[in-house]
């Protein structure tokens, strides 16, 4: 009866929640608990963190002026989109930020909230939610410093609602970074058919070649609702290493920063002096880091 | 406060625990675990590398916000000056070493204590006239030797800088280790359970292991260690030389019975560290004062170990090498002669060698002589030690900068294999060097004589060792 209550509510959440993919839930549910085995199915992710956390750490660091380098993320509230088991929102919490994650998979949310328990500092600094990103839009309307979808975007329906949400939690000025998979031939041979189907890298069924997001669609999306592209790059992923590296080309996965605009008239409270954004997205070309 | 801790945790009174708690049925930790503190690093063993492991975390700028603990079984040492005497134990500090200590401020107070540096050293057989002698072009200091209470009365202070991230136990001992599971499982603690003597109890991210070549650590986690007694002893002494010099020269001598060594303390003092058969050992530390210093002068000027045979092979071996390299063979300096002893300064310990198969395993390391143990013939034990630390701080300073769990095996492991990598062949290199002089047999001798003299030749392989 539980399961039948659950599964009502999950219909709810499809047509009023399009960012969440029914279908790709399903495919997360069963391994909710092997978030936190670093050598099992998720052990790609968890080596990520090798080069996600250093570029969201550092990307933040540039642009600020006022950090300890024993607590660099103090102050900063962070939204982790897709947290599932927490992977991503540990580092960024013991760094010092406030972070909030969230997931529609409640089990999820019941491993990463065991998973912190144990550590007073991180059951502080992170909060868990089990929810979508439009539940939470009405309550956190610019609200975060910083947007965290890391292997996220390559799995929820509508892409378009999911930014435009991003967009008005966001603070202005704030930082959006994406982590996801290009739509390209070397993403199909590398990203399914090598990843899941020959060596097991990514648990078989993970992705759908055709809900990968190239980056000029995502670059398309992102400056049509005020968010302006800082940076883009590409990574790959070693598989006899276990270990990602970044390299010139987005062919196969990238990670892309983007900065919402501040509202107009206003002067920008960040101790550096940055670009004034303008009302109209700025042209900027892809660049490396 | 302990009594609180002891009434809180229930069973801390109890009897230690075994730290076989791999298999078998898991207790819930949740209410235990919410009592003991919570450290992100505990050090066990507060000796030179455990202190200074603590030291150098606590200075570290990405550790400014973590919580460290050391355990040291024994009292707290600290000196404003030093005793007049010097004491038996020294260390022979590398340059590396030093470059260490200073990076968190201990080396200025090392040398405000007092230290002497030495820019030589000559090594030679008792069988032949064969010798090496080792410095550096520049006249630069080659190392330091350095009263081991010298250092420590130096990593105190410095513990003092940091006490806001180092939390030191004194007398405190660790007497059982809990390990976690290696992979998550929901209802366990993830992290290293300690218990103390005293009962009290703590729960760290990490536990580094220093606790010496009998390291408790090292055997609750059931590391296979390689080890081996040799059947020599050390005998330590402070020496009064016959006259003052500019002592700056480190003498060594390869005895048939092992090696014996004057490390230069000041212009009037030596450190004595003579390497023997046990019974020799026992009978130097019974012997009176006079024939004591007897014995250490005949170790060092006697030629009695020669034999015709070889110091004809060693001459014409000699001469070949001068024609092919002139400049190959270095003027043979005298050591100094003894006057006499310090009186109660003599003592002896056991030698040994080990090396640890592993030292790491998820939530745990072994630094210094918990990880490998060698003759002191080569002067590096501590420096071994130090070196570790330097490489072990690196990585958890980006682990910690990087968000990572600091008791995980990625970065650990890289710890380990760089360390093995550079321990090995220095620890193997050590036991040749002291099976091969310990003997008299010709071949032998001639084998070595002749390296000795083509190693004294031969820059690139001096400059490496």
């Amino acid at each position: 009866q539980l399961s039948l209550f659950r599964l009502t509510l999950k219909r709810f959440f499809s047509t009023s929640h399009p960012s969440v993919d029914l279908k790709e839930m399903k495919k997360f549910q069963r391994l909710a608990h092997k978030w936190w085995d670093e050598e099992g199915e998720y052990s790609a992710l968890h080596s990520m963190n090798d080069i996600r956390v250093p570029f969201i750490r550092d990307t933040l660091l540039n642009m600020s002026s006022n950090y300890h380098l024993g607590n660099p993320l103090s102050g900063v509230r962070i939204l982790d989109v897709g947290c599932g088991g927490g992977l991503l929102s540990e580092p960024l919490g013991r760094l010092g930020a406030s972070v909030t994650g969230i997931d529609p998979l409640e089990d999820n949310i019941r491993t990463a909230d065991q998973h912190k328990s144990f550590d007073p500092v991180l059951a502080e600094r992170i909060q868990y939610k089990s929810s979508s990103l439009e539940e939470i839009v009405e309550e956190s309307m610019e609200t975060f410093d910083v947007i965290v979808a890391s292997e996220v975007v390559e799995h929820v329906a509508d892409l378009e609602m999911f930014i435009k949400c991003c967009s008005r939690v966001l603070k202005p000025e704030g930082s959006l970074f994406i982590t996801t998979i290009n739509k390209t031939q070397l993403s199909y041979v590398l990203g399914i058919v090598v990843a899941e189907k020959i060596m097991g890298i990514v648990p078989e069924g993970t992705h759908e070649w055709e809900k990968f997001v190239p980056p000029e669609e995502l670059e398309r999306l992102l400056e049509s609702n005020g968010l302006s592209v800082k940076t883009v790059n590409g990574m790959l992923y070693n598989p006899l290493s276990g270990s990602w590296s970044w390299m010139e080309s987005t062919s196969v996965n990238y990670a892309m920063h983007a900065v919402k605009s501040g509202l107009q008239g206003q002067s920008s409270p960040t101790d550096v002096p940055s670009e004034m954004e303008s009302e109209q997205p700025s042209a900027t070309a892809g660049t490396t880091m | 406060t302990s009594a609180v801790m002891a009434v809180v945790c229930g069973r801390g009174l109890l009897a230690p625990l075994s730290g076989r708690l791999w298999a078998g049925p898991r207790v819930p930790l949740r209410s235990v675990a919410a009592a003991a503190p919570l450290y992100d690093v505990v050090v066990s063993g507060g000796g030179m590398v455990g202190s200074a492991m603590a030291a150098v975390l606590g200075h570290d700028i990405h550790f400014h916000d973590k919580k460290i603990a050391l355990l040291e079984a024994g009292p707290r040492k600290e000196y404003d000056r030093m005793p007049d005497s010097y004491s038996n134990r020294v260390s022979s500090i590398s340059p590396g070493s030093a470059t260490l200590l200073s990076s968190f401020g201990a080396w200025d107070h090392v040398c405000s204590l007092r230290l002497k540096p030495f820019r030589r050293m000559q090594v030679w057989d008792a069988c032949s006239e064969a010798m090496i002698v080792f410095e550096k072009d520049d006249l630069d200091d080659m190392g330091y030797i350095v009263e081991n209470d010298v250092i420590m009365s130096a990593l105190t202070k410095q513990l003092d800088a940091v006490a806001d991230q180092v939390e030191v136990f004194y007398r405190s001992r660790a007497v059982g280790y809990t390990w976690p599971l290696p992979s998550y499982s929901c209802d366990t603690s993830p992290w290293v359970q300690i218990e103390l003597a005293d009962g009290r109890r703590l729960q760290t991210k990490l536990l580094i292991g220093a606790d010496g070549h009998n390291s408790v650590v090292r055997k609750e986690a059931e590391i296979k260690n390689i080890e081996h007694r040799y059947d020599q002893s050390a005998v330590v002494a402070t020496l009064h030389l016959s006259e003052a010099t500019d002592n700056n020269v480190a003498w060594q001598r390869f005895l048939p019975t092992g090696p014996i060594a004057l490390l230069p303390l000041s212009d009037t003092a030596s450190s004595l560290v003579w390497s023997t058969s046990h019974e020799h050992a026992s009978e130097l530390l019974t012997m009176d004062e006079e024939s004591f210093v007897d014995s250490i002068n005949s170790a060092f000027w006697s030629n009695i170990n020669h034999s015709d045979f070889i110091d004809t092979a060693g001459a014409m071996f000699r001469s070949a090498v001068s024609l092919l390299k002139p400049s190959g063979t270095a003027v043979r300096q005298l050591p100094p002669s003894i006057a006499k002893v310090d009186p109660d300064s003599r003592a002896m310990f056991p030698l040994g060698m080990g090396h640890a198969t592993e030292y790491v395993r998820h939530r745990v390391a072994l630094i210094g002589d918990a990880a490998h143990r060698v003759h002191p013939l080569a002067g590096q034990g501590v420096n071994l030690g130090f070196g570790d630390i330097a490489c072990l701080a690196h990585h958890l300073s980006a682990a910690a900068f990087n968000g990572s769990d600091l008791g995980s095996l990625k970065h650990l492991l890289k710890f380990e294999t760089e360390r093995q990598r550079h321990n090995v062949s220095l620890i193997a290199a050590t036991d040749v060097l002291k099976r091969l002089y310990s003997t008299r047999l010709a071949p032998l001798v001639l084998l070595r004589t002749w390296g000795l003299q083509a190693t004294n030749a031969l820059p690139p392989v001096k400059v490496r060792i």
